[in-house]
């Protein structure tokens, strides 16, 4: 496995040149190595031939392709779908993540442990079940139906996976920030008067933005990549309900293997820069925060 | 403090009336996500009776679904264990440059979509990837077969394991094992003898994640499974094909059994985190 050296003693760091801080204890060759060939091996050797491959298709085809009305629709779907979906449950993730911390209450552990059922339930399983029940003949979707206006195979179904899949990102991420506040600070705002809501808002809300920020851009990253969850409930509608996963899978279905790696590729390139703008935008409102 | 004895309220914190309307409000909201889905799922696999889902479940394709499934988690799982374990030794114990960047790439599977995932693959290795005519020439088939679908659960669960130790093993330090090394134990015994005993939990805890997400992992072994019913259909997969198929009640057996998992995977979980939560805090003193 890892420490696989034998030392038989004491024996002095040889690597110190800059590289590797001193230290004695052994195996940092043998552990550092073998997770440097696994890491190429598995994710970075396959991702990159990805781009270099995109990148052999030039750019007029790149545009071609990545331009047409369809994809576009497909891309606005899936970014305007994971965004509104990451805002319901900034807000809702946000109670559920206080009233878990700040409140004692019969059932809470169990309802502690369902908030990771979206991490342990395979996607495939969450798409039909959301879409049996959203459906206009499912248990919800029949009211919809009913109102007028149809749920499933709309992009308000696509939300409704979204939302599902990303909930345990906020609450896990806001939970041990919320724990860790100082309840001085609170009662220091309670007693110069602050109301409640004025106390939340001014004094913890900024406390816990980082931790909220990032619980969203996580949620985000997730739905914008989401298949499994999505595919049964949005019904794939062109230019309706159609999402950029399901527009990779059919260009690969028809053999299109330069439209597929080119929308691929496009799309984790818009997801890292949307991940780098959140990580900016974080370290500001932190360095708000503390100043 | 309160300035009146007699409150039972404490100096800061909401009115009982706001927190009997926040707390209705999360429980209804996690009744209308989480519960409801769940209930869907078994309600609708129990909707023709009893002798429809087993039959949905005896069905020899849906014996091979489970079969496949198991045997995917039981290749992948170990492999990014020994990874996990490796990883964490390296960057949790040493003190070297660019571990952030490291950190950042080991993390690089959660950020990609699981179509993407099961994509690279298909260009590496499928009949018009870069080396599919060689592997065709050879006689090794990746794409559309059960290798393929191993490296793309591989690729998914990739951090699940590092994750979760490298956390636990940083704030343990290294004055144990310097301790160990000190004393005259060899690599290995310090590893086997000190750090693991400290980290069995977090490595379990690891190990239930990546199992989970191995065995219900559905976009990503899609792309590269090819769907060949009895032979390169995991479970999640079985649920679509049966779906698509209009079979509902044996999709949602199959996805009950999933669903099953799950719940498993979760009340475990919560186990550890009980056990765990006193052997960090034990680790702490």
């Amino acid at each position: 496995m890892t420490a696989a050296v034998s030392t038989g003693g004491v024996k002095p760091a040889k690597r110190g040149r800059g590289f590797l801080a001193p230290t004695i204890l052994p195996g940092f060759g043998t552990a550092f190595g073998f997770t440097l060939f696994y890491l190429c091996l598995i994710v970075l050797i396959p991702l990159g031939h990805m781009v270099l491959v995109s990148a052999g298709v030039g750019w007029t085809r790149f545009w071609a392709i990545t331009l047409a009305p369809r994809v576009l629709h497909a891309f606005y779907i899936s970014f305007g779908c994971a965004f509104v979906a990451a805002l319901v449950n900034a807000v809702f993730g946000l109670i559920v993540a206080w009233v878990l911390v700040r409140y004692r209450f019969p059932g809470r552990r169990i309802i502690d442990a369902m908030v990771d059922l979206p991490f342990a339930l395979p996607t495939s399983v969450a798409g039909i079940a959301l879409t049996a029940i959203y459906a206009p003949n499912g248990w919800v979707g029949a009211f919809a139906k009913a109102a007028g206006f149809k749920i499933a195979f709309t992009p308000l179904g696509i939300i409704i996976a979204l939302v599902f899949v990303g909930l345990p990102f906020i609450v896990r991420t806001v939970e041990p920030v919320l724990q860790d506040l100082d309840a001085e600070v609170e009662e220091a705002a309670a007693s110069l008067g602050a109301t409640r809501w004025q106390t939340f808002s001014k004094v913890l809300l900024p406390a816990i933005l980082p931790a909220l920020l990032t619980g969203i851009a996580l949620a985000f990253a997730r739905g914008v990549g989401e298949y499994g969850s999505v595919i049964f409930i949005a019904g794939n509608i062109p230019a309706v309900s159609e999402i950029v996963p399901l527009l990779i899978v059919a260009r690969l279905e028809q053999y299109d293997y330069a439209g597929a790696t080119i929308i691929a590729t496009a799309m984790l390139g818009l997801s890292f820069l949307l991940l780098l703008a959140i990580n900016f935008l974080q370290r500001w409102t932190r360095s708000r925060h503390a100043r | 403090m309160p300035a009146d004895p007699h409150s039972r309220r404490p100096a800061v914190g909401e009115g009982p009336l706001t927190r009997v309307a926040l707390i209705g409000l999360a429980i209804l909201f996690l009744a209308a996500f989480l519960a409801l889905p769940l209930a869907a799922v078994f309600s609708q696999a129990l909707a023709k009776g009893v002798g429809a889902f087993i039959k949905g479940l005896t069905d020899p394709d849906a014996l091979q679904a489970v079969k496949l499934t198991l045997m995917v988690a039981v290749i992948a799982v170990p492999l990014n264990l020994v990874f996990g374990v490796a990883a964490s030794w390296a960057i949790a114990k040493f003190q070297f440059r660019g571990k952030s960047l490291l950190l950042a790439l080991i993390d690089l599977p959660f950020s990609v979509s699981p179509v993407i995932s099961g994509l690279v693959y298909v260009l590496l290795f499928g009949l018009h990837g870069t080396f599919g005519p060689w592997l065709r020439d050879h006689g090794v088939q990746i794409i559309f077969a059960v290798p393929g679908v191993v490296l793309a659960t591989v690729f998914v669960t990739f951090p699940f394991v590092a994750r979760e130790l490298i956390p636990l093993m940083q704030e343990q330090g290294v004055e144990d094992e310097e301790a160990a090394i000190v004393l005259g134990a060899s690599g290995w015994q310090t590893f086997r003898l000190v750090t693991l005993p400290n980290i069995r939990w977090g490595l379990l805890y690891g190990v239930l994640l990546c199992n989970a997400r191995a065995m219900g992992e559905f976009g990503a072994v899609s792309v590269v499974s090819g769907h060949i019913r009895g032979k390169t259909n995991t479970m999640p997969l079985h649920v679509e094909i049966l779906y698509n198929e209009y079979n509902f009640v044996a999709a949602f057996a199959v996805a009950s059994l999933l669903a099953l998992l799950a719940l498993v995977t979760l009340a475990a979980k919560a186990a550890l985190e009980w056990r765990f939560a006193d052997q960090i805090a034990a680790a702490k003193r």
